[in-house]
């Protein structure tokens, strides 16, 4: 059995989305979560990519508008979710997960 | 075929130490080395425009705030580790990460996927503007509504003082509040 490089593409961002979700679901650390969901984020880039690439129609070029598109998003999802990093460090002078149990300060 | 499987190791590797790692800096900078793998992947998929983008918006800007963030959320002391089980969580995030990395691998490999052209298809940035500027010039406006509201939205949360500026004034003085501010001074 030999794997297409459309398969193989697909099990690299299949191996980075679960790193991310690995990392999302076990660090404590809020900064470590947010890069565990970077990483995720930037797997589904990849799909979209190989798909483009691999695809029946790679003239038309949706794969790489929509992947502009969604750097675009994740980089304002980092600008957010670090601030709010930073709120919460304010609030509670550390950033572990398990002690932001309140919703008012 | 080569150069993927060296990009993905590359990739891959240092993504999974910046995950093991304690110190936070590192993490931050193999990180970068990570996203940097992933521009050289688009790269090699033949998609010049997404690979610059992804390095001047991961490598460069992310990075840059990753790592300001991490330096400004210093703790004062060295985290202990604390009870709520730190190796069950980990044993948990590993089980299920592993259950959906073999449904994955299961589903690509026994899915007959199409491997057709073979010579890299080619988008140049003229096509690229086009298009941006043609067919999805509406989603093209949003984003940069969406990245400006996100901004100012970051920068409101970031800077927001929820201290009420004469408080800290009042605790100095020992003054109830609601005393005027002039007798506060010369009360005997």
């Amino acid at each position: 059995m030999s794997l297409s490089s459309l398969q193989l593409c697909l099990l690299f961002s299949s191996a980075l989305f679960c790193l991310g979700l690995m990392a999302a679901l076990s660090r404590s650390n809020t900064i470590l979560v947010l890069l565990g969901v970077e990483l995720m984020l930037n797997a589904a880039n990849v799909n979209f990519i190989a798909f483009w690439r691999y695809g029946p129609n790679p003239e038309a070029a949706t794969g790489v508008v929509f992947v502009l598109f969604a750097i675009a998003v994740a980089a304002a999802e980092a600008a957010v979710g670090l601030a709010l990093v930073i709120a919460i460090y304010r609030h509670q002078k550390n950033i572990r997960l398990q002690e932001a149990t309140r919703l008012k300060g | 075929m080569m150069a993927l499987i060296l990009i993905a190791l590359v990739t891959l590797a240092s993504a999974a130490a910046a995950m093991l790692l304690r110190n936070l800096i590192h993490s931050a900078l193999l990180l970068t080395a990570s996203w940097a793998g992933l521009a050289a992947f688009y790269l090699w998929a033949g998609a010049e425009f997404v690979a610059f983008a992804q390095v001047l918006v991961y490598v460069g800007a992310i990075s840059m705030v990753v790592l300001f963030a991490v330096l400004l959320t210093r703790p004062p002391q060295p985290m202990p580790v604390t009870p709520p089980n730190t190796l069950g969580r980990a044993l948990v995030a590993l089980i299920t990460g592993g259950a959906v990395l073999g449904v994955f691998i299961g589903a690509i490999v026994s899915s007959p996927l199409p491997a057709t052209a073979a010579p890299a298809p080619t988008v140049s940035v003229k096509q690229l503007g086009l298009e941006l500027a043609g067919r999805h010039a509406g989603a093209l406006l949003i984003v940069g509504a969406l990245l400006t509201v996100a901004l100012l939205g970051a920068v409101v949360l970031a800077a927001t003082d929820r201290e009420p500026v004469g408080a800290s004034l009042d605790d100095v003085r020992g003054r109830p509040p609601g005393t005027p501010l002039q007798k506060s001074g010369d009360a005997p």
